[in-house]
């Protein structure tokens, strides 16, 4: 026992020592998880299934705009406008790579299921392996090791919070993710196509007999989803980790995770709590090995299903935003 | 040029020739990281020949294939209901003269013979070592998971913890891997039987009691996360498991009760009886259980959980013993692994077999074990032969590709599998027509 307070206190003077620095790594990875969390809400509220092959969509995004840094930079080391430029082609490349990954997949995973008003069992068993084509065809076509994007920056630390550096990729993300969520939260909740998603969501039957044209409301809510893994996609691979085949898979699981933590189907709820997660899962290092960290996340997973299944904000794309 | 678009067999021909353009890339060459579009390019501009009596581009090749499937849709689409009628004419008298007992027996009697003299056929020392370690071995999988998915419905993802279970079990219970609380010295390899048993429904039970509350889809994310807890302890434990590196020095097989004594060693054949001994005893099992009041409940709550639940049928606690018994078999894999290999890797025990073994299942149809046991038997000899004489530029880990694309056409064309249950096939039937409560059971939708 005494061992066992021991434990914690030193631990809990590690935290203490780390917090700020834990907390904007965690607010970091949060905003990612936030960004692919996005997508399974999105296909959750008006398929009400998990889209399993949306870490594909995210790998889909690395790998393209991987490929298109390594095209623009090859050796050089940009700077100044020129590195703005080339994050913001690496978004867009990973964002509309996403979004026809996303697209194909829609159009040749799920919709002849859903021609057919399959069983929901079908569409799962469908995407799973829809995701084991994707990924493993990656793995053939590009080589099945990870590979560091060529940054397109010099990262550095750019300020401090209370003695906690904050570098620049760091401040990429945030303004990458935060711009991309609230326009994805404006788009939804002002627009007529925002206006179709959640009527959509709320009841698909009526909404088509309202004239909203289902198919294209369901491609759309796809396309979105994954031009936001997609671009998530990009600045995971500007992390250490890199770009590999199978480097959707865990991020994506957790992205998951985030989004059955604020609520599945609840756009806002998704955000929140891939932003917690992220900052939990920071947290923990300071307690757990390393090498235990992914247990955490599935460990909060379970532990939402079973006693708390809507999340912290509740499941409801149907009613607003 | 509307008109073009919308016509029908306009969009079967752009289905069909984009079809082949993903099996041309599939079975293509593989590019690396460095020349990311080699294999695209290869896959259609290579040189191919046909044993000297065709030479071109690979793409000729899949454009004559895109063709041939355009003809096959439209004389399916123009005559298939003849052609179903013919073949359903047919096969009537023989269908019926199996619904026989008898004639079930007679079957059933002819199949273990072959099996039986199988070994003695097949003398090619890789596929003897093949048809224990990854056909037979997989076909107990294949069983055990189809109680779980087949008979109760309930998606499992992360199977392969009750094999790497039942694996490390043998371990423990031989001393390879000391638990000094658990045994002193060393036991027979045949003893981690029961042990193996015991502890892998133990593991269903504890497993299944928090997460079979959930509904379908949840279910199946949540055992993912299982399965790779799983692993992850399997890695880091090392006092218990061994680590990444495993466990070594597992005795071969071996029985020794009382005057029955016989020691596996080093050759295939003596555990492909063993292995096969396994699989009859599990089919018989499994069978019996199929149409037992166990059975029947878990056709009762895989059909409509709320009316199961109305008529007394506890769900949660069917559904957890259709995880633990389905988990047995796996255990008795585990244990066929371990005693055979003499080693066991946390490595071996991914997620992608336990896809593997739900493309098994879903191949040969949900619920049907005669198709289980025959998708099973097909699919692993299929890729234990591209293994054995692999295709120019095929990598093992390509293998997924393929069972990934099965599982998706299966899903569109077949959702029954191969050899449906009769009752599984009138179900999806139901569900798609509207009837039924296959999409609320599933999705828990219902309240």
């Amino acid at each position: 026992m005494a061992n066992l307070l021991h434990y914690f206190a030193s631990h809990l003077a590690t935290l203490r020592l780390e917090f700020w620095s834990l907390l904007v790594g965690g607010f970091a990875t949060g905003v990612m998880y936030a960004m692919v969390a996005i997508g399974y809400t999105m296909v959750y509220g008006v398929l009400r299934l998990i889209n399993f092959a949306h870490s594909e969509v995210f790998m889909s995004g690395g790998f393209a705009s991987y490929f298109m840094m390594r095209a623009l930079i090859g050796t050089s080391t940009p700077s100044g406008t020129w590195s703005v430029v080339l994050v913001i082609i690496g978004v867009l490349t990973g964002g509309v790579a996403g979004a026809a990954i996303a697209m194909l997949l829609e159009r040749i995973a799920y919709r002849p299921l859903r021609r057919r008003n399959a069983p929901k069992l079908a569409y799962l068993i469908s995407a799973i392996g829809a995701s084991y084509f994707l990924y493993n065809l990656a793995g053939k076509e590009f080589g099945r090791i990870n590979e560091s994007m060529p940054s397109p920056y010099i990262n550095h630390t750019v300020f401090t919070i209370f003695g906690a550096p904050v570098q620049l990729y760091y401040i990429v993300i945030f303004v990458v993710g935060v711009i991309m969520l609230i326009t994805l939260d404006r788009l939804v909740a002002t627009t007529k196509l925002g206006r179709s998603v959640r009527a959509a969501a709320q009841d698909a039957e009526t909404a088509s007999l309202m004239g909203v044209n289902i198919d294209r409301t369901i491609v759309l809510t796809f396309v979105i989803g994954g031009a936001l893994a997609g671009a998530a996609g990009f600045l995971w691979g500007l992390g250490f980790t890199g770009v590999g085949f199978y480097m959707g898979f865990t991020p994506a699981l957790k992205a998951f995770t985030a989004a059955v933590l604020g609520g599945i189907g609840n756009l806002r709820g998704a955000a929140i709590g891939g932003l917690l997660l992220g900052v939990v899962e920071s947290f923990s290092v300071a307690f757990v090995p390393a090498s235990y960290i992914d247990v955490i996340a599935f460990g909060i997973l379970v532990l939402v299903l079973l006693f708390r299944p809507t999340g912290i904000l509740g499941e409801r794309l149907g009613r607003s935003a | 040029m509307k008109a073009l678009w919308d016509n029908i067999w306009t969009r079967r021909l752009i289905s069909s020739l984009a079809a082949m353009a993903i099996l041309a890339v599939v079975t293509g060459p593989p590019g690396s990281n460095l020349t990311p579009l080699a294999g695209f390019t290869g896959s259609f501009a290579e040189r191919v020949s046909f044993f000297g009596l065709f030479k071109g581009q690979r793409w000729m090749v899949f454009f004559v294939f895109a063709l041939v499937m355009f003809a096959i849709w439209w004389t399916w689409v123009s005559y298939g209901e003849q052609i179903k009628g013919a073949l359903s004419k047919t096969l009537a008298a023989p269908q019926a003269a199996t619904r026989r007992r008898p004639v079930r027996w007679g079957i059933a009697i002819v199949l273990i013979v072959v099996a039986a003299l199988l070994p003695h056929v097949v003398t090619d020392p890789f596929w003897q070592a093949a048809m224990v370690e990854q056909i037979g071995v997989f076909v107990l999988l294949a069983l055990g998971l189809n109680v779980v998915v087949g008979f109760a419905g309930l998606l499992d993802l992360g199977f392969v913890a009750f094999y790497a279970v039942g694996a490390y079990a043998t371990a423990w219970v031989t001393g390879a891997l000391p638990l000094p609380f658990l045994f002193g010295g060393r036991l027979d390899t045949f003893w981690a039987i029961p042990f193996a048993l015991a502890l892998v429904m133990l593991a269903g039970i504890l497993l299944g009691t928090p997460t079979l509350r959930l509904r379908g889809d949840y279910l199946a994310i949540v055992t993912l996360g299982f399965g790779e807890i799983v692993t992850i302890f399997l890695n880091n434990l090392n006092g218990i498991t061994g680590g990444a590196a495993g466990s070594g020095k597992i005795p071969y097989f071996s029985l020794n009760v009382g005057v029955v004594k016989y020691h596996w060693g080093l050759g295939p054949v003596p555990y492909y009886y063993l292995t096969l001994g396994f699989v009859v005893l599990f089919l018989i099992v499994f069978s019996l259980l199929e149409h037992s009041r166990v059975g029947r409940a878990w056709t009762a709550i895989r059909e409509d959980e709320v009316a199961a639940e109305s008529v007394g049928i506890n769900p949660l606690k069917y559904k957890v013993m259709a995880f633990a018994i389905g988990a047995a078999s796996a255990g008795f894999a585990g244990v066929m692994t371990a005693g055979q290999s003499l080693y066991i890797f946390p490595a071996t025990f991914t997620l992608q077999l336990s896809i593997n073994i739900l493309v098994l299942v879903i191949f040969g149809g949900m619920g049907s074990i005669m198709g289980v046991l025959i998708g099973a038997i097909v699919i692993q000899t299929a890729s234990m032969y591209l293994i054995h004489t692999p295709p120019a530029g095929y990598q093992p880990a390509d293998l997924y590709i393929y069972l990934g694309a099965l599982l998706v056409v299966m899903m569109i064309f077949r959702p029954a599998g191969l050899v449906p249950s009769r009752r599984r096939r009138r179900e999806i039937g139901l569900a798609e027509s509207g009837e039924g409560h296959m999409n609320e059971v599933l999705t828990g939708d219902t309240p």
